[in-house]
C-alpha cells in the first residue's frame, strides 16, 4: 500500500512537473508573440508619422515652388500674366462692410422640403443641442444657416482678445480638447461622455477642428453654435489647420465644395475670414496656457496679446508681387540702415535660418527626440538642399535689394518700415503683419516639444520650432505659469506629458491614422488645476477586436501607404539597387536593400524590422529586386494605359498636384481648363526637375477630359489614376489610404454610450 | 583559408547583427540618447528573434544593466551582449510541434481542447504565471465564445500564420 501511494505520488509529481514545464513553454512562446506584436505596432506608428511629416515637407516644397514662380517667372504673354495673377493675387476676404451684408444669406431660400435643422438667432442652448443631435443623425445644415451662423460667429470672435482669459471661479470644471480633424464621432462622444457645454461646464477646443476627417463642416457648426450660446464658457483656439491654404491640401476645401455645391464658395470665403479672427491662445486662471502648437525661445505673450491677429490670414500664404516688393523695400531699408534683420524664407525662424553646422546636427536630433514615447521617425530636409534653398532665397532677396537700391523712385518713397503702412494706392491691399508678429504666431501654431534642451527650427513641419525643456521652463517662469497644454501631434494614447509634466499634449481625434491606430483624450482641470485625463476610442468596432486584429488592420493600412511610397520612387530605388549589384546578378542582399531604400525615401524607418512585411520571396537570402519593384507597380495599375514612369511621377507628386489644382481652381468649381493645367504642369515639372514631356501630360489630360469641353474635373482626374483611394462622395480626404470596409462605419454608434 | 572565410562570414554576420540590434533598439529610444527603459528591453530582445523565459530574460537584463541600476539600459552595454546572444543562437523560438505537445500535456484526456477555466488555471498558477492583463489578452483571441474553450491546434495554426 505504502509503495502504491509513493508511486502515485511519484507520478503525480512527474505530471505536475510536466504540466509546470508545459505551461512555462506556452507562456514563453506567448510572451514572445506579444513582444513581436508590440514591435509591429511601433513600426506601424512610425510609418504613419514619417509619411505624414514627409507630406508636410511636400507642402514646403510646394510653397518654394510658388515663391520661385513669383520671384522668377516673367509672364511673356497677357494670358500668362492673367494666369499668374489668378493664382497669386490672394482674394482677400471682403471688407468688413461687405461681410456684414445680410444679403449674403438672407436671399438664400430654404425650401419647404428641407428637413434638416433650422436655426434662428440669437441661438438658444436647445438649438445647439438639437444641432448636435441632427448631425448625429447624419443630417446636413442648409447653406443659409451655415452662412448665418458663420456671420454671427464672426461678430462674436471679433470682440475677443488674442488670448482668452478663463477663470475657474465661474465654471467648476474646464475641459480641454485637442485636434478633432473633422472627426465628428469623437466630438459627439466627448459631449456624451463628459457632458454638453454649460455655464458650469466650460470647454476649450485647442485648434485643428478641420481637415482630413469627413465632417469638418459639422464640427465647426457645433463649435460655433456653442460658442454663441455660452460665450463666457466656450472657447476656441486657432490651430494651424484653421487656414484656407492648408485646407486646400488637406481636404476641408474639398469637403465644403462637395457638400455645398452652390454656396460653397461663399462659405469658404467667409470661413477664411472667420479663421483669422479665432483667438490664438487661452489662459486659465493666469496659470495654465493653452495653445495649439507650442512655444519658442522668442515667444512674447505681450506681443501676441497686442498684435492684430486678423492680419495673419494664413501662416502659409503666398506673397503677392506687390508684397514682395514692399518687403524688399523694407529689407532694402533695413540693409541700408545696417540693421541686423536678415532676409530669410518665411518658414524659418529668423534667428536660426542659416544652415551653419551647429544647427544641423541638433535639429536632426531634436527632430528625432521630438516624438517622445512614440517612435522617433521622419526626416529633416536634406541639409544640402535646405541650405541651397535658403541661400538661394537669401540671394534672391539681396539681389532684388541691390537692384532696387539703384532706383531713385524707391529711395524717394521713404516708407516707414512698419508694415502697417496704409499708404497704398490699391484699396484692396490689406495691412501686413510685421515679420516678428508673423513669426510669433507661426511659432505658437506650429512648434513641437523635444526632449533635448534648446530651440531649433522645425524643419519637418517647415514652420515653428522644436522647443526643449529649458525653453518651457523659462517661459513658465517668465509669465508665472504652471504648465502648458498644447495639441498638434497625434499620440497613441491620445495624450502625453513631457518636460517634467510641464507640457501636456492632448489629441482628441481617435483612430486618426486608421481604425485602431490610437486613442483620443481630453483633459479636465479642476479648481486646483490638476489635470485629469480621460481617454476614448470612438469606434465600437475596435472594442471587439483583439489586440492582434487591431494591430493587423492598422499595420495593413500603413504598409499599403508605404508600398505606395516605394512605388512612387521606383526609378530612383532601382538606380540605388543597381549600385549594390555591380555584377548585375539581379539580386541584392537584404542589408543593401535596406540601405538603398532608406537612401531614397529618407523616412528613417526600421527597414530590417519591416522587411518581412515588404519582401516576401527570397532566393538564398537575397532579393530579386526587379520583380519586387514590378510587383509594387502591379498594385497601382489603373484602367488607363499609362507608362509606369508617368504613373510613378503622378504618385510621387499627387498631394502637390491636388493642391495645385485646387489653387488654380480659384472659383472652386471643381474643374480647371486644359490650358491652365498644361501651364502649371510645365512650370511645376521644370522647377521640380520632373522628366515628363508636355505632350505626355497633355495627352493624359485630354484623355481625362471626358466630355471634351476643354475642362478637367479635378476629382475625376485624380480618381481616374487612382491617385485618391476613394471617391469624394463623403468628402473623404485622400491623403492617407483608409480602410473602406463599410461594416466598420456601421459599427460606430457612440451615442449608445 | 577556411578560417579566413569563417572570419569573413562571421564579420559579415556580426555587422548585420549590429545593424539589426541598433534598429530594434532605436525604436524604443524615445529621447534619442541611446538608452531605453529597462521595461522595454524584453520586447526588443524578443523581437530580434529570441524566445527567452522570464528567468532567462531577468539574467540577461542583469548583464546589461548598470552597476547601480538606473532604470535605463544603455546601447553600449546592450550591443555586445545581444550580439553574442544572436551569434550563439541562444533562446531559440519554439517550433510549432513542440508547442502543440505542450498543450497536449495539459490535456491528458486528449480532447483536443482546454476549457477556459483550465487555461486560466494553468497560465496563472503554473510556470511563470501570467499577469491579469496577459491572461485577458490571451483569452480574447484564444477562447471560442460558443464552447468557452480553446481548441489549441487551431489556435496555434492561427497564431503562426499571423506571425508571417
Amino acid at each position: 500500500m505504502g509503495s502504491g501511494t509513493s508511486t502515485q505520488h511519484h507520478f503525480a509529481f512527474q505530471n505536475a512537473e510536466k504540466a509546470f514545464r508545459a505551461a512555462a513553454l506556452i507562456q514563453r512562446w506567448y510572451r514572445r508573440y506579444v513582444a513581436r506584436l508590440e514591435m509591429r505596432r511601433r513600426c506601424t506608428w512610425s510609418i504613419f508619422q514619417s509619411i505624414e511629416y514627409a507630406g508636410q515637407q511636400d507642402q514646403v516644397k510646394l510653397h518654394n515652388f510658388f515663391s520661385y514662380l513669383v520671384d522668377h517667372f516673367t509672364p511673356s504673354s497677357h494670358n500668362e500674366r492673367d494666369f499668374l495673377n489668378r493664382i497669386f493675387t490672394e482674394e482677400r476676404s471682403p471688407q468688413a462692410s461687405e461681410t456684414q451684408n445680410c444679403g449674403d444669406y438672407d436671399s438664400i431660400e430654404v425650401p419647404d422640403s428641407y428637413t434638416g435643422p433650422r436655426l434662428s438667432f440669437p441661438l438658444l442652448p436647445d438649438h445647439a443641442t438639437a444641432l448636435v443631435e441632427a448631425f448625429r443623425r447624419k443630417q446636413r445644415l442648409h447653406a443659409r444657416y451655415v452662412l448665418n451662423l458663420l456671420h454671427e460667429a464672426r461678430k462674436h470672435l471679433v470682440q475677443l482678445p488674442n488670448i482668452n482669459q478663463v477663470s475657474t471661479c465661474y465654471s467648476e470644471e474646464i475641459t480641454v480638447c485637442g485636434d478633432l480633424h473633422g472627426q465628428l464621432d469623437d466630438l459627439i462622444f466627448i459631449f456624451y461622455k463628459n457632458g454638453l457645454p454649460s455655464p458650469e461646464r466650460a470647454y476649450v477646443f485647442n485648434g485643428d477642428f478641420v481637415d482630413r476627417g469627413k465632417d469638418s463642416v459639422e464640427i465647426l457648426m457645433v463649435l460655433f453654435a456653442f460658442m454663441l450660446v455660452y460665450p463666457k464658457e466656450f472657447h476656441l483656439n486657432r490651430g494651424n489647420h484653421e487656414d484656407h491654404i492648408v485646407n486646400l491640401r488637406y481636404g476641408f476645401t474639398k469637403e465644403v465644395m462637395h457638400k455645398y455645391k452652390i454656396h460653397g464658395k461663399k462659405i469658404l470665403k467667409l470661413l477664411q475670414d472667420v479663421f483669422c479672427w479665432l483667438p490664438l491662445a487661452t489662459l486659465v486662471d493666469e496659470k495654465v496656457l493653452i495653445l495649439h502648437g507650442g512655444v519658442s525661445d522668442r515667444t512674447d505673450l505681450e506681443l501676441l496679446a497686442k498684435l492684430d491677429r486678423h492680419k495673419i490670414v494664413s501662416t502659409m500664404r503666398y506673397k503677392t508681387r506687390k508684397e514682395n516688393k514692399k518687403q524688399a523695400e523694407e529689407k532694402g531699408n533695413a540693409n541700408q540702415t545696417g540693421s541686423a534683420g536678415r532676409p530669410s524664407p518665411w518658414f524659418l525662424p529668423q534667428s536660426r535660418s542659416l544652415p551653419s553646422s551647429p544647427l544641423r546636427p541638433s535639429t536632426h536630433k531634436a527632430h528625432r527626440a521630438g516624438r517622445s514615447s512614440s517612435v522617433p521617425c521622419g526626416v529633416p530636409l536634406d541639409p544640402k538642399e535646405l541650405s541651397r534653398r535658403v541661400r538661394r532665397s537669401v540671394d534672391l532677396e539681396l539681389e532684388r535689394c541691390r537692384q532696387q537700391a539703384g532706383f531713385p523712385a524707391i529711395k524717394e518713397k521713404e516708407e516707414p518700415s512698419s508694415s502697417e503702412s496704409e499708404v497704398d494706392s490699391d484699396a484692396e491691399e490689406q495691412p501686413q503683419p510685421t515679420p516678428e508678429e508673423w513669426r510669433q504666431v507661426v511659432d505658437i501654431l506650429w512648434s513641437d516639444p523635444m526632449a533635448q534642451e534648446g530651440c531649433g527650427a522645425n524643419t519637418v513641419r517647415g514652420g515653428g520650432c522644436y522647443f526643449g525643456p529649458n525653453v518651457t521652463e523659462r517661459l513658465l517662469q517668465k509669465y508665472h505659469l504652471q504648465f502648458l497644454i498644447r495639441s498638434h501631434e497625434c499620440k497613441p494614447e491620445g495624450y502625453e506629458f513631457c518636460h517634467s509634466r510641464k507640457v501636456l499634449t492632448i489629441f482628441s481625434a481617435s483612430n486618426y491614422y486608421e481604425v485602431g491606430s490610437n486613442r483620443g483624450a481630453y483633459v479636465k482641470l479642476g479648481p486646483d488645476l490638476t489635470p485629469h485625463i480621460m481617454q476614448f476610442q470612438a469606434n465600437k468596432a475596435t472594442h471587439t477586436l483583439t489586440m492582434r486584429q487591431r494591430i493587423s488592420r492598422v499595420e495593413e493600412s500603413a504598409l499599403r501607404a508605404l508600398r505606395e511610397k516605394l512605388f512612387a520612387h521606383s526609378s530612383d530605388i532601382l538606380v540605388e539597387f543597381k549600385k549594390h549589384d555591380k555584377d548585375e546578378t539581379g539580386l541584392i542582399a537584404l542589408s543593401d536593400w535596406a540601405a538603398a531604400v532608406e537612401s531614397v525615401l529618407h523616412l528613417g524607418l526600421p527597414w530590417r524590422m519591416l522587411r518581412p512585411q515588404l519582401v516576401s520571396s527570397l532566393t538564398d537570402n537575397k532579393l530579386a529586386y526587379k520583380s519586387w519593384l514590378e510587383n509594387l507597380a502591379k498594385e497601382k495599375l489603373s484602367q488607363q494605359n499609362i507608362q509606369s514612369s508617368l504613373l510613378e511621377t503622378l504618385y510621387r507628386n499627387r498631394s502637390n498636384l491636388e493642391t495645385i489644382f485646387r489653387i488654380i481652381d480659384s472659383d472652386h468649381s471643381g474643374s480647371i481648363s486644359l490650358d491652365e493645367f498644361r501651364h502649371t504642369w510645365k512650370l511645376f515639372s521644370s522647377h521640380m526637375n520632373i522628366d515628363i514631356t508636355d505632350d505626355c501630360i497633355c495627352d493624359l489630360a485630354r484623355s481625362i477630359d471626358f466630355n471634351k469641353d476643354g475642362h478637367i474635373d479635378i476629382n475625376e482626374f485624380l480618381e481616374a489614376f487612382r491617385l485618391v483611394e476613394q471617391s469624394c462622395s463623403g468628402g473623404d480626404v485622400s491623403d492617407c489610404p483608409q480602410v473602406t470596409n463599410s461594416s466598420n462605419r456601421d459599427c460606430s454608434s457612440p451615442g449608445a454610450h | 583559408m577556411a578560417d579566413d572565410r569563417d572570419r569573413d562570414g562571421t564579420e559579415v554576420a556580426v555587422a548585420e547583427f549590429h545593424k539589426k540590434i541598433k534598429e530594434a533598439f532605436e525604436v524604443f529610444d524615445h529621447e534619442s540618447n541611446n538608452t531605453v527603459d529597462v521595461r522595454e528591453v524584453g520586447t526588443i530582445i524578443r523581437s530580434l528573434g529570441c524566445c527567452p523565459s522570464e528567468g532567462e530574460l531577468h539574467d540577461l537584463i542583469a548583464e546589461v544593466e548598470e552597476e547601480e541600476p538606473t532604470g535605463y539600459i544603455r546601447f553600449e552595454k546592450f550591443l555586445p551582449v545581444m550580439t553574442e546572444v544572436l551569434l550563439e543562437r541562444r533562446y531559440r523560438p519554439i517550433p510549432e510541434d513542440i508547442l502543440l505537445r505542450a498543450f497536449e500535456v495539459l490535456d491528458p484526456a486528449k480532447r483536443g481542447f482546454l476549457s477556459k477555466d483550465e487555461l486560466i488555471k494553468y497560465m496563472t498558477e503554473e510556470g511563470e504565471p501570467f499577469s491579469q492583463e496577459e491572461m485577458e489578452e490571451m483569452l480574447s483571441a484564444a477562447i471560442d465564445p460558443e464552447s468557452n474553450s480553446i481548441h489549441y491546434k487551431d489556435y496555434i495554426t492561427m497564431m503562426v500564420i499571423d506571425e508571417n
